[in-house]
């Protein structure tokens, strides 16, 4: 059948926008009616805003007929991570505490979408506050992979990853900061882009762990997040943090080749823990990449081992502190009833509002940071941090790419991990160093396996070389030539 | 070894009301992820410097230049309880912090 | 006054708002009494999402309180994050500094009323953001009977500069004087309005008492809602007395805040916490190092202008000041401009000093502000008076003519009929009117009751209509008499 419009790439909803072959309205409608179809099955979004979809759908309509300069985002259909604030719009982060904040801006990376003529259709479900690895935190129930809905997306970013890989949105923002956008993308079958660390302003990006939070994309193609960054990256004064350095055109010379790059293969990645099936999908992968001319090599990267505990570490430091603002005084959920003082209404409100795993992570984090353990947790960690920084700059001394799994495992069932929360930390454990590290890293499907469930594989690049991470990807892509489309969307419209 | 941590101790540092179930849990969850955790302290990393900060900047400011507020509804939009243009909170006791 | 058994060991930690346009970490202006939540964000209010961008000339300033009381500027400094939970506090933490503060030792240079000099140390000094203001309501308006709080974040996010001292002050009347030179120190810097009523400075106290002699620190009590420099007097008096009546009876000293309750002049035990705070100081990782570099330190340092200290010695050694006279005139700045601007009309500074200090000071006190007196008015002053045209309550009248309206001093003095007469040849024939028609008083004098001459003075003042420079007329009469 022929493709849906809510199922084309970004690209090529821009070249039939321009050409006058279809509207925006047109490709809105079609995610809308994509959304009204799957959404009772996938539960992607938290709030559609369709009405302010359409109003904008229209205005990108009368600007795109003067024939004016058209961005490679305009008018096309964007689902935004519930993590970004949205001026007048609710935003909760999947969380009790949020359930009726309305933040009074907008998140730079969203104002930069938005100002270019992005369209949103809504905001996507995500584990609270970011913290999971498969989006079975949310206050607001768990999201259901399309490719099998009792299994779960990934996360923390499974909304946005689920409702592009449905069709309801054609790309989405998440957040990455331990892999929260590259493991879903994974587990879903779409492409997850997390860049440099900076690359994208984080003012708007409602904190969870500050030295680690990085802005991502979900789009069905390398080129789109290609697109998509040139959109979203560039200084922000408002983000001390944001890189003041030029951004390139992403797109231009995506179809370089790989003829000659270096590529590492990362040993450690390849040991227990890692499914069968996911292991030989991507070795497929890189022996594609050696047929399209690549040199493939072994690296190690010796602190990765470390790495998951110095995440486990510095994350919930850094959140224990973003999270203390949830107080009931200014916005958000406040416990109901008499109080004794405000002190105490405080620990009602956050005992009522977070759930176990943030109070999880903010105890970890408490603890770790009070009086006689800073130097032994949080200042041993951030050492950890330094030793993997170097590690991935002696690595990039001989390679230019490095190559992974990105997750251990395909989709694994809703409920199952649930219990076990150092199980789920381990389904991060391929992509946590490039946020230590900081480094541009992308997850791109590699095929299926066996239960026809997707598998990704995980390119990563020096930091601010988002450039060679493209082309890289972009050829193997091309050369996969894979067509996913989930059980779901057969017979879908 | 597993880690001894006075969760209620910690809950009061970070003002969270606990059930007694969830101090239960949190006690034996939180000893498990320190044990995995605490393997930081494993790598010989005396003369290491930490890293604060991935992509490491300096000097970063703001010019001295008024921008405007919110107007006070706005400031006030979210505010769980208002009393005129003030945010009310129960009485504030004298401890504090 | 300490007891003779014990010192007193007293450390001072102000904490300074600074004047800039807009907030520490956000584009809000920084304004004192704007209307509650009139000048707030979401990055000031804690809003989810926002994140932290340092003023830069808020740094520009505290760099130049730095160089000002000597600190070494650090070449790298962090902000920390210091972690508590108050209802007033947005984000539930201050972003502060720590162990990297960007101002390492220094020290201030004070006098005592009786000319004794003294160096206090200056541990450091730091920069961090201010709270919001929190009314308490529902009862008497004071915290402890209270039934609920209400919220102003106008004032959250504030530059605040705090500054450290060494435990170096001995004395009630020390500290003051420190507080006193710090506060004058800062307003000729021009990086706050400094004023303790309004809260841009702030001055909270650690005492303690050590025996005689003996160098190991006793227990600190810190002080706490010292409103105004006699507050601090005060404050500190009562608390070294209560010190020493423990310590005399063998009561040892709880290491606690006190309130200081300025209506019934005593120290108050703040009900005591289970629990030290733990603030879990970590790197702030939202903002990146501050690593100023010199050639902007040397600009900030060029643009000190003379400090107090500098200038109390420029007027003692080189204007010939009294230091008492110096002190007063250093301590108000107004007073100071004033002065050295009639000085640069060409007043004489002894005389000018004299009437800032006392006419002047007397007429701002009574109008609330500078009135429309300007230094010309007092050069003019000075320069009538050493020309014997006008007598000091002549002067004086003429003054605050002037300072109502902005009336030449001279003019004043015409209206108003204050010039007072010199003139030998006219006030001499004056003179021989009066011995003419009081011989009998004439007689007096010359029999040796030289008293008498005040009488005659007083009728040549009548016939001169009371405009006759009384010295010259006694000096004529006298000459006649004598003659």
């Amino acid at each position: 059948m022929s493709a849906e419009l809510c199922d084309l790439t970004g690209a090529e909803l821009s070249v039939r926008l321009a050409a006058g072959e279809t509207s925006a309205s047109a490709v809105l409608a079609s995610s809308q009616a994509r959304i009204d179809a799957v959404e009772d099955t996938v539960g992607a979004f938290l709030t559609r805003t369709d009405q302010l979809a359409s109003e904008r759908a229209a205005e990108l309509d009368a600007y795109l007929s003067t024939g004016a300069p058209q961005s490679p985002v305009a008018g096309i259909p964007v689902a935004l991570k519930d993590v970004f604030t949205t001026n007048g719009v609710r935003t909760t982060c999947g969380s009790k505490i949020l359930e009726t904040y309305v933040p009074p801006y907008d998140a730079t990376a969203w104002a930069r979408l938005a100002g270019a003529g992005a369209v949103l259709v809504g905001k996507t479900n995500c584990d609270e506050f970011a913290m999971g690895s498969s989006n079975e935190n949310s206050a607001y129930g768990p999201v259901h992979n399309p490719w099998d809905p009792d299994r779960v997306p990934g996360g923390s970013s499974g909304g946005s990853a689920a409702a592009v890989a449905s069709g309801e949105a054609v790309w989405a923002l998440g957040t990455d900061t331990g892999g929260s956008v590259r493991q879903p993308a994974s587990l879903c079958g779409v492409v997850g882009l997390k860049p440099t660390y900076g690359r994208i302003s984080r003012y708007g990006l409602i904190a969870f762990a500050s030295s680690l939070d990085t802005v991502g994309t979900f789009t069905r193609t390398v080129r789109d997040a290609a697109s998509m960054l040139g959109v979203l990256a560039g200084h922000d004064p408002r983000d001390a943090t944001s890189l003041d350095v030029p951004v390139p055109d992403y797109t231009d010379g995506l179809d370089r080749g790989v003829a000659g790059l270096r590529v590492g293969v990362v040993t450690e990645a390849f040991g227990e823990g890692v499914e069968p099936g996911v292991g030989a999908s991507v070795r497929a992968a890189i022996d594609r990449l050696e047929s399209l001319g690549a040199s493939i090599g072994e690296v190690e990267l010796p602190h990765a081992a470390y790495a998951l505990s110095a995440y486990y570490l510095i994350a919930p430091s850094e959140c224990s502190s973003n999270l203390a603002r949830y107080d009931g005084v200014r916005y958000g959920y406040r416990a109901p009833g008499e109080h004794a003082d405000s002190i105490e209404m405080m620990f009602a409100t956050r005992g009522q509002g977070f759930g176990p795993e943030v109070k999880r992570r903010v105890m970890l984090g408490t603890y770790a940071l009070s009086a006689g353990y800073y130097e032994a947790y949080y200042g041993q960690a951030q050492k950890v941090r330094t030793l993997v920084i170097q590690d991935y700059e002696t690595a990039f001394e001989r390679f230019d790419i490095l190559v992974s799994p990105t997750s251990p495992t395909t989709a694994f069932r809703i409920g199952e991990k649930a219990d076990d929360p150092m199980a789920m930390y381990l389904n991060d454990i391929f992509t946590i160093p490039a946020n230590l590290a900081g480094v541009p890293a992308i997850s791109i499907p590699s095929g299926l396996d066996d239960a026809g469930l997707p598998v990704g594989v995980q390119l990563t690049a020096p930091a601010l070389d988002e450039p060679t991470l493209f082309r890289a990807a972009h050829a193997l892509e091309s050369a996969l030539s894979l067509d996913l489309r989930p059980p779901l969307l057969q017979g879908a419209g | 070894m597993p880690v001894e941590i006075d969760i209620e101790h910690v809950a009061k540092l970070a003002r969270i009301d606990l059930s007694d179930d969830e101090i239960a849990r949190l006690r034996t969850q939180l000893a498990q992820i320190l044990e995995h955790a605490a393997l930081v302290g494993e790598v010989a990393a005396a003369d290491v410097v930490p890293t604060a900060s991935p992509i490491p900047r300096a000097n970063v400011y703001r010019d001295d230049v008024p921008e405007p507020s919110l107007p006070v509804d706005e400031a006030l939009r979210n505010a769980p309880e208002r009393d005129g243009d003030r945010f009310r909170v129960p009485r504030i006791a004298e401890t504090g912090a | 006054m300490s007891a003779p058994g014990y010192e007193a060991v007293i450390g001072l930690e102000c904490h300074v708002e600074l004047s800039t346009a807009t907030k520490m970490f956000c584009s809000c202006a920084n304004v004192f009494g704007a209307p509650p939540n009139t000048q707030t964000c979401p990055v000031c209010l804690g809003h989810p999402g926002t994140l932290p961008v340092p003023n830069r000339e808020a740094i520009a300033r505290i760099i130049k309180i730095g160089l000002a009381l000597d600190s070494e500027i650090a070449p790298h400094s962090l902000f920390h994050r210091k972690n508590y939970f108050y209802p007033d506090m947005p984000k539930n933490y201050q972003i502060s500094q720590y162990d990297l503060p960007i101002c390492v030792g220094g020290h201030l240079d004070i006098e005592l009323a009786d000319g004794t000099a003294r160096r206090i140390g200056i541990t450091r000094v730091h920069m961090e953001e201010d709270t919001g203001k929190s009314t308490h309501g529902g009862g008497s308006g004071r915290i402890h009977d209270a039934t609920y709080a209400t919220l102003d974040f106008n004032r959250a996010g504030v530059p605040l500069v705090e500054c450290v001292s060494e435990p170096d002050m001995r004395s009630p009347e020390e500290a003051a004087a420190y507080l006193r030179e710090l506060r004058a120190t800062l307003e000729s810097l021009d990086v706050s309005d400094v004023k303790m009523e309004e809260g841009s400075l702030r001055c909270d106290a650690n005492v303690s008492l050590r025996p005689h002699g003996t160098e190991a620190f006793g227990t600190k009590v810190e002080i706490k809602n010292m409103n105004s420099i006699r507050s601090l007097e005060r404050a500190l008096t009562y608390e070294i007395e209560r010190q020493t009546k423990a310590l005399d009876v063998g009561e040892a000293i709880v290491q606690e805040t006190r309130h200081w309750d300025e209506d019934a002049g005593s120290t108050a035990s703040m009900r005591s916490k289970e629990e030290a705070f733990d603030y879990r100081y970590f790197p702030e990782p939202d903002i990146p190092a501050m690593e100023p570099d010199a050639g902007w330190v040397d600009d900030i340092r060029a643009s000190i202008p003379e400090l107090p200290r500098a200038r109390r010695d420029r007027y003692v050694e080189t204007l010939g000041l009294k230091p008492e006279v110096a002190r007063v005139l250093v301590g108000d700045r107004g007073s100071s401009a004033l002065f050295d601007a009639a000085v640069d009309l060409g007043a004489d500074a002894v005389p000018a000093a004299n009437w800032i200090t006392q006419d002047v000071a007397a007429l701002r006190n009574a109008g609330g502000d500078d009135g429309e007196l300007t230094a010309q008015h007092v050069a003019d002053v000075v320069q009538l008076i050493a020309a014997g045209a006008v007598s000091n309550a002549g002067a004086k009248q003429a003054l605050e003519a002037s300072f109502a309206s902005g009336e030449p001093v001279e003019a004043a003095v015409d209206r108003l009929g204050l010039r007072q007469v010199s003139d030998t040849g006219a006030l001499g024939a004056l003179a021989d009117e009066v011995l003419a028609e009081n011989p009998d008083v004439v007689q007096k004098f010359r029999d040796g009751k030289e008293g008498v001459i005040g009488f005659l003075v007083g009728q040549l003042m009548q016939k001169a209509a009371g405009a006759a420079n009384p010295k010259v007329a006694q000096e004529l009469l006298r000459e006649r008499l004598q003659g």
